[in-house]
């Protein structure tokens, strides 16, 4: 998901979700299915970004918890939360991932206009991070950059090995 | 179903008879005088023209005619099989799989091959017009040697000539009609049918070939021009070519003219059927090549592995219907699922079964390695292979093939002694590379071991040194420095060569056995050569597995790994606190918990079990909660970002749908080697 071909016209149809009370949003064609609950089985010794997997149609895929990479507080499993199936290119493989939400909205149309950069200073998050922020009626919509994530394992801090549990920055 | 592609038929069968041509060649290396190698050379080289021609490789059938007209002297005795030529027609062989293959060639790279060749033959047995001149006298020139024709100039001549066609060549496509019609196009020509094989109508079988023909011809054109009419179908025909001199010919004038319309459309008609004829006919027709077709069927690997991925699915799907079965009272819904339970059992046999290929199929490809390791590396080697009937999963064998590649030429490049230098330490100075193959429970067991000089000890020493894998002056166990060997970025070779020595080769080889769930040992007593050991499971698909839990997660553990279950008593359980050993049958164990490994929060069961598994001569005992049974596990990989979690090699999908993580009892083993297992980070 680069800059050039996330706005193709001008305007891009996103998914939103809820992490922690952050509104996030991910292209909509990346999405192949948005699941209730699935059996989660814990992986020990995996990194806590991808602790889990879960049995998606007969294949077994990663859940990844993009709270992790932004510091964001994990919350007890809730009728609201969902896993959302992306399927997105790692390492030259397209791989179907799921992402833990706390509460999916609506698909919907960002225009590229109302969307700004990430701000260099004053951000909580790393930049590389967040694709863009944008602008919708008073809320902000973060659009994360999934392969930047992913390629990081999610850590939220450069250089840093995370402990067993992410410490909440805020 | 994707439509055949005739083309990719004909690479695949190109590339088959290309093996044969290779094999048969190495062979006669060893033995130059074997005439049932020399004709068996022959004789796919011809197929392989005859067949490119037909599939419109034209370039590969024009340049395999070349070295077929060259091989036929050697069929024929006139020249020897030398080393010299035998290389050269491997050349040549390497041009016809690149034609074959479609890559561009540069007609230049051809032309200066079959010069070579030509050099070749003529060194090893006269020159060319010489033998086909003294063959002459007899009247009969022997058919297939073309090209040079010793007839210079262009003035008419009258040829008489009689040919049978085999009994079914009606059945391979070969039409007689437009062979009658080439004949014609050289010249004048007079055609008679020889119907005296022709049996009764109630004998005949009309997709055969009764007919014979009586050709008179009187063309400018060389004999050469008459025998290319052939050229496909001179292998298994009746052929003679005499020079008419003087009048006889008239006699057989007037009976040609009235004939030869009725031939005509005689095979027509026949030349018709052949096209419909279907398998079944083909068969029943009692030729060896299509009796060897009926018994095998040729399905793309494709195919092969989609079924396979039925299998997996109906296996997990069966496993549930185990379950639900397990916890209901219908006594005929156990029955059926029982049922189906040995069905989907034989049915993953058989499945398997059919993946299955022998060994020497990927043990032959060395054979030209070896060959052209002796010509780069001045040695004298000698291969050796033992167990070839050993049979392993398809997809294991080709991804088996580059890491013995390499262990190969290893052993080649720096294993194996100069002749002079093994004379001088007093072994026979041809070096042998054995390489062998053979099944140990559910794993086949491929080594490759040389009579060399064995690892050299100081400079694998100074070399991990130098590459900083080693303190210097440390000490470390003779098994630990071998292993050095296989660190990323190691490499013994003094200097590079293009052989091996680039620096990238045993660490890959390692890695790649580890992708096929292996392992792999180095031993090395000092000058006594070295041997490699890969161990292979015997396939990827699926395995029988040990369904165990520790704490809420259930794990796989590969039966074939496991020795037994036994439970940790209280006693044990509180003795071995600290030390995480126990005795069994006198035979100190180490244990694993995997509750600590992997940091389980539930509360332990009462009575913790011990599973004792082994790899490679290490055994190890894991702890769990419980072991809930035996498993037909359908085995998933697990996405890149597991992929640095060692313990475990794998998923499956359990009957309740559930995913069980499969351990990898390599991974732990070694693990417990060192004694102090450090737990894993925690999973949530």
């Amino acid at each position: 998901m680069t800059q050039t071909t996330l706005f193709d016209n001008g305007a891009v149809d996103v998914l939103t979700f809820d992490l922690d009370g952050e509104v996030f949003a991910i292209e909509a064609t990346l999405v192949q299915e948005v699941v209730d609950k699935a059996p989660e089985t814990a992986v020990p010794g995996a990194p806590a970004f991808v602790n889990a997997v879960i049995n998606f149609r007969g294949r077994i895929i990663p859940l990844a918890d993009l709270r992790l990479a932004f510091s964001l507080d994990a919350r007890d499993t809730s009728l609201d939360s969902r896993i959302i199936v992306i399927a997105h290119e790692i390492e030259g493989e397209t791989t179907l991932i799921g992402l833990r939400a706390d509460k999916v909205y609506e698909v919907t149309t960002l225009n590229e206009a109302a969307t700004e950069a990430p701000p260099r200073i004053g951000l909580r998050w790393r930049q590389d991070f967040i694709h863009c922020l944008a602008k919708r009626d008073e809320d902000i919509i973060v659009v994360p950059d999934l392969s930047a994530i992913f390629a990081a394992r999610g850590q939220s801090t450069v250089g840093v090995v995370h402990p067993l549990h992410v410490p909440s920055t805020h | 179903m994707t439509p055949i592609d005739p083309v990719e038929i004909f690479r695949v069968e190109a590339q088959e008879l290309l093996e044969q041509i290779e094999q048969g060649l190495l062979d006669l290396s060893h033995t130059p005088g074997d005439k049932e190698l020399v004709a068996a050379v022959f004789r796919a080289l011809h197929t392989l023209k005859g067949s490119g021609a037909m599939f419109g490789f034209d370039a590969l059938a024009g340049f395999t005619h070349h070295c077929e007209t060259a091989f036929d002297r050697v069929r024929k005795g006139e020249v020897q099989a030398t080393p010299d030529l035998v290389a050269a027609v491997l050349n040549a062989m390497d041009h016809m799989r690149s034609l074959a293959e479609g890559r561009p060639c540069d007609a230049h790279v051809g032309e200066a091959l079959l010069a070579e060749l030509e050099r070749v033959v003529a060194a090893a047995g006269g020159s060319q017009t010489s033998s086909v001149r003294a063959n002459d006298p007899a009247g009969a020139v022997p058919v297939g040697v073309g090209g040079a024709d010793t007839d210079a100039a262009p003035r008419l001549k009258t040829w008489h000539v009689v040919f049978t066609l085999a009994e079914d060549v009606l059945v391979n496509g070969t039409r007689p009609l437009p062979m009658l019609d080439e004949l014609r196009a050289l010249g004048d020509c007079h055609i008679r049918a020889l119907t005296d094989a022709v049996p009764p109508i109630e004998a005949l079988t009309p997709t055969n070939c009764h007919l014979g023909w009586d050709v008179l011809l009187t063309t400018d054109r060389p004999l050469s021009a008459i025998e290319d009419v052939f050229m496909f179908v001179v292998d298994d025909m009746a052929l003679e070519i005499t020079e008419v001199k003087g009048d006889d010919a008239v006699d057989v004038q007037a009976p040609a003219e009235t004939v030869s319309p009725l031939v005509a459309s005689a095979t027509q008609a026949a030349a018709q059927v052949a096209p419909d004829l279907d398998i079944a006919a083909a068969a029943a027709n009692g030729d060896a090549k299509t009796a060897r077709a009926d018994a095998s069927v040729r399905v793309p690997a494709q195919r092969l592995d989609e079924l396979m991925d039925r299998v997996g699915e109906l296996v997990i799907a069966q496993s549930r219907l185990k379950q639900i079965a397990a916890a209901s009272q219908d006594m005929n819904l156990r029955s059926v699922a029982e049922e189906i339970e040995h069905l989907a059992s034989e049915l993953r046999d058989s499945m398997m079964s059919v993946r299955m290929v022998p060994v020497a199929q990927l043990f032959s490809r060395f054979r030209r390695l070896i060959h052209d390791l002796c010509r780069d590396t001045g040695k004298e080697i000698e291969l050796i292979t033992e167990g070839e009937t050993t049979e392993l999963d398809k997809t294991v064998i080709e991804r088996l093939a580059d890491p013995l590649i390499h262990l190969i030429r290893n052993s080649a490049d720096h294993g194996l002694e100069t002749p002079e230098e093994r004379l001088a330490a007093g072994k026979p100075a041809a070096g042998r590379i054995i390489l062998a193959a053979r099944q140990a429970g559910a794993e086949v067991v491929i080594t490759v071991k040389d009579d060399g000089r064995g690892v050299n000890r100081d400079r694998v020493r100074a070399k991990a040194e130098e590459n900083g894998l080693l303190a210097p002056g440390a000490v470390i166990s003779d098994p630990e420095l071998l292993q050095m060997i296989f660190q990323p970025g190691f490499s013994t070779a003094a200097k590079i060569t293009s052989l091996s020595g680039r620096g990238v080769g045993m660490d890959v080889v390692k890695r790649t056995i580890e992708g096929l769930r292996g392992s792999l040992e180095l031993t090395s007593p000092a000058g006594e050569g070295s041997e490699v050991a890969l161990r292979i499971p015997l396939t990827l698909a699926i395995i029988d597995g040990l369904l165990v839990r520790v704490g809420t997660g259930r794990y796989v553990i590969p039966l074939s790994a496991v020795e037994e279950c036994l439970e940790l008593t209280a006693e044990q359980d509180v003795r071995s606190t600290g030390r995480s050993v126990l005795t069994l049958r006198d035979q100190l164990v180490p244990f694993l918990r995997l509750r600590s490994m992997f940091n389980t929060k539930a509360p332990p069961d009462v009575y913790q079990k011990i599973v004792v598994v082994s790899t490679g001569g290490e055994r190890v005992g894991l702890v769990v909660d419980q072991i809930l049974g035996d498993h037909q596990t359908v085995i998933k990989p697990l996405s890149v970002f597991h992929a640095e979690v060692g313990a475990f090699s794998g998923a499956t999908i359990l009957g309740d749908g559930g995913v069980a993580l499969i351990l990898d009892v390599g991974h732990l083993t070694s693990e417990a080697a060192q004694h102090s297992p450090a737990p894993l980070r925690a999973a949530s």
